[in-house]
């Protein structure tokens, strides 16, 4: 028998989870928003996110060639940023640049600060952001759900441009529940994104600390600054980044205390960009923001070992 | 003064963070323990304790008997060593244990007499020199699995400041019922050695900490408890949430009294003793007996055994000797354990022989035996919600591949105890123990 035992070191047990096994879970809590885009958007939504996935894999895949580093395109974390990426996209983007936002997604954002783990922002929002800033126009062109993405769709403002000039929401809150209103095709549905986010809870991939915490702020401060906080809750893309993309493991902070200042900091900065800023929505910059911030909130906010009393300054 | 503030407002148990739901696995819960007899041969480690090894006191073509000294040391941190079958030494050899270092053993042929030594008698004791040397002349140590001589344990600086003892019963390591099984077949026993210890070190209470698993044991320490419990000297059964690593002594002392033990500090520095069931009840076993710590119960179990059973057995019998006694493998084994899952060591051969602190023998089957690659680390933080010392794993790992031994040290890398639950719990597969246990003595060995 000598020599044929496996001999490791301690633990000899493991809960069984992988890696791709919380991609998937991701996958699967994405899917109820995913058949909700196409229901408002039409076949164009599909379309759009499948050449997101595809970008995104793509640039996965000869990423790791080109650095000549183990593939890593099987943990299907790729596959997750490009159906975010897509979410955050109007239906009506050119699928060029909807590739092009993946490219810049994955090979930037990820690839380049080492791949998984690594990168200090959410990869999806960068692509975002890269694409509104290289194509305003494209980036802001909403239609009415429902009216297909050709020549004969309806073009509308959000409910967010609405308020932002000085008006209304323009939609009720049912319909904004149920995603029957303009904004980019993955966000709109919130009944969707919370049917999903209930999954990651119950699949433990996620804690609620930090979708609550953050819709909680954005209510709240809403409501001190005299708008509606229901229609702030429930527009813009508060529902799908509270709950898919402020609990991206990589970007936020390890520890409980430090995961809800990160979301605290989520909400004010969304507040105070939809009130003050010259955009209408600030949901990307603030998780963005925060995401740069997290390496600082990690360190002020890191436990304290058993049974120690005070943390130990720089010079002990 | 070490009385913390729950304990003043009178709360039952306390709420400690981290660990892990481990799967119990108590499959042996009901298998009553069957004695092995002594085999022909044992080798007995000069090293099965924490602390300085022992050195061989007998010498090949002695003749020695059960009970008889064959190892012993000047150290304070150290326990003496005897035989568990009378017959002949044979041979003084060198093993390699699990942790990779090599120790003395002596090899003891038996003549199946199992004669018992002049030594062996009841020890006499009347005041509190006595009664350690006696702990020490025992040759205990933590039965529970980590092997640290009782007689230091129970010596402590400042005795005065003890009040509470803590009798370990948790067994929160899945698939081990051999303090159980202590619990169930010798419930006198246990409660007769921890009124002396409770009396020789003059403590107000002794708590039993028992995992809400185990409702028998629970009832029937419970029963025997309020029978003996008296307003000076009050003996306590504590049902705790079964979670593990509840049994481990910081986790458990904060459990049972909500006082945090400090990094690098002892149990006696909150006042506490933590020990172990099993090692109580032998205590009172050798009060009466005067037989040393020779034969110990274990359980043998894992998805490799035909037959998952508790046997008593002779410390020295070879780990082979003891899984054909079982009745067999039904599976070729791809990793043996002694100990636990969570904490214990995979071995190298079967040879090895049963040391006084194992409470299992696992034995797995080959399939269930692959080693998963670690991939990268996600930042999920599990690992820092599963420590129950409150340490964050995936810092101390990067101030350790940076070669920042300061750093690792003030991220309370001390603290960890390895038991293992950052690693269950990680879904990157990462080494994180291991990664712990290197940054640990790299910090040790920057120091020196």
């Amino acid at each position: 028998m000598e020599h044929t035992l496996t001999v490791t070191s301690s633990p000899h047990l493991h809960c069984g989870m992988n890696t791709r096994g919380i991609m998937l879970d991701v996958l699967i809590a994405l899917l109820p928003a995913v058949a909700a885009s196409v229901w408002l958007f039409g076949w164009r939504a599909a379309v759009v996110e499948v050449v997101c996935i595809a970008s995104c894999v793509a640039s996965e895949f000869l990423s790791r060639v080109v650095m000549k580093r183990p593939q890593s395109v099987g943990d299907l974390s790729a596959v997750v940023t490009g159906l975010l990426l897509a979410f955050n996209l109007p239906a009506t983007i050119p699928l060029w640049q909807a590739a092009l936002g993946g490219v810049a997604a994955i090979v930037v954002a990820k690839q380049m600060f080492g791949g998984i783990g690594q990168n200090f922002v959410n990869p999806a929002l960068i692509g975002r952001i890269v694409l509104m800033a290289s194509f305003p126009a494209a980036m802001n062109n909403w239609v009415q759900p429902f009216s297909g993405t050709g020549a004969d769709a309806i073009s509308s403002a959000t409910p967010l441009a609405n308020i932002a000039a000085g008006g209304g929401a323009g939609y009720g809150l049912g319909e904004m529940f149920v995603g029957m209103r303009p904004g980019c095709l993955g966000e709109t549905c919130a009944a969707a994104l919370l049917l999903g986010g209930a999954y990651l809870v119950a699949r433990r991939v996620i804690s609620p600390l930090i979708p609550l915490t953050y819709i909680g702020t954005v209510f709240v401060m809403t409501w001190l600054l005299g708008g509606d906080p229901l229609t702030a809750v429930l527009s813009g893309g508060l529902m799908l980044g509270a709950i898919f993309m402020a609990t991206d493991y990589t970007t936020t902070p390890l520890n409980k205390t430090g995961k809800a200042v990160f979301a605290l900091g989520c909400g004010l900065l969304t507040v105070l960009i939809r009130h003050y800023g010259s955009l209408p929505e600030g949901v990307s910059f603030a998780i963005v923001i925060m995401n740069i911030l997290s390496p600082l909130i990690e360190r002020a906010t890191r436990p304290l070992p058993f049974g120690q009393k005070r943390r130990l300054r720089r010079e002990d | 003064m070490t009385v913390s503030i729950q304990e003043k407002l009178g709360l039952p148990a306390f709420r400690t963070r981290g660990g892990v739901h481990a799967p119990h696995r108590k499959n042996t819960a009901e298998c009553e323990t069957v004695v092995m007899p002594p085999p022909e041969r044992i080798v007995v480690a000069m090293s099965q304790h924490i602390g300085a090894p022992c050195i061989p006191v007998v010498k090949v073509g002695d003749t020695v008997k059960v009970g008889q000294l064959i190892g012993d040391s000047d150290a304070l941190v150290s326990a003496p060593i005897h035989s568990g079958v009378s017959g002949k030494v044979t041979g003084l050899t060198e093993l390699l244990m699990p942790g990779g270092r090599t120790t003395a053993a002596v090899v003891i042929e038996s003549d199946g007499e199992q004669r018992v030594h002049e030594s062996v008698q009841p020890p006499v004791i009347e005041q509190f020199d006595q009664f350690i040397a006696a702990v020490r002349q025992s040759g205990a140590v933590g039965l529970g699995g980590a092997g640290f001589p009782t007689h230091v344990k129970l010596n402590p600086k400042d005795r005065d400041a003890i009040d509470t003892i803590i009798i370990n019963a948790a067994e929160c390591e899945p698939y081990i019922t051999a303090d159980y099984r202590e619990c169930m077949e010798d419930s006198w026993d246990v409660v007769s050695g921890v009124q002396t210890v409770m009396e020789f070190l003059d403590a107000s209470r002794v708590i039993i900490a028992i995992e809400s698993n185990k409702p028998a044991a629970i009832a029937e320490l419970a029963k025997i408890a309020a029978s003996v419990t008296t307003p000076q000297r009050q003996v306590q059964v504590r049902r705790l949430p079964a979670r593990y690593p509840q049994g481990a002594e910081k986790v458990l002392i904060a459990a049972c009294t909500g006082r945090k033990v400090p990094p690098g500090g002892l149990p006696a520095d909150v006042g506490c003793i933590v020990m172990n069931v099993t090692t109580a009840a032998f205590l009172s076993r050798y009060f009466k007996t005067g037989m040393p710590l020779v034969a110990r119960r274990l359980t043998v179990d894992g998805t490799a055994v035909a037959h998952p059973k508790n046997v008593r057995v002779t410390i020295g019998t070879p780990v082979k000797d003891v899984l054909a006694f079982t009745g067999g493998l039904k599976h070729e084994v791809g990793r043996l354990l002694m100990g636990g899952p969570m904490m214990g060591l995979a071995l190298m051969d079967d040879a090895l022989p049963v040391l006084k602190q194992n409470n299992a023998i696992l034995a797995f089957a080959r399939q269930e035996s692959a080693v998963t690659d670690a991939t990268p680390c996600i930042r999920c933080g599990r690992c820092v919600e599963a420590c129950p010392m409150r340490l964050v794993p995936p810092s101390i790992a990067a101030a350790f591949s940076a070669k920042d031994f300061a750093g690792a040290e003030k991220l309370g890398v001390g603290t960890c105890m390895e038991c293992g639950c950052c690693s269950f719990s990680c879904p990157a597969h990462r080494p994180i123990v291991q990664t712990m246990r290197l940054a640990k003595d790299a910090v040790r060995k920057s120091k020196s």
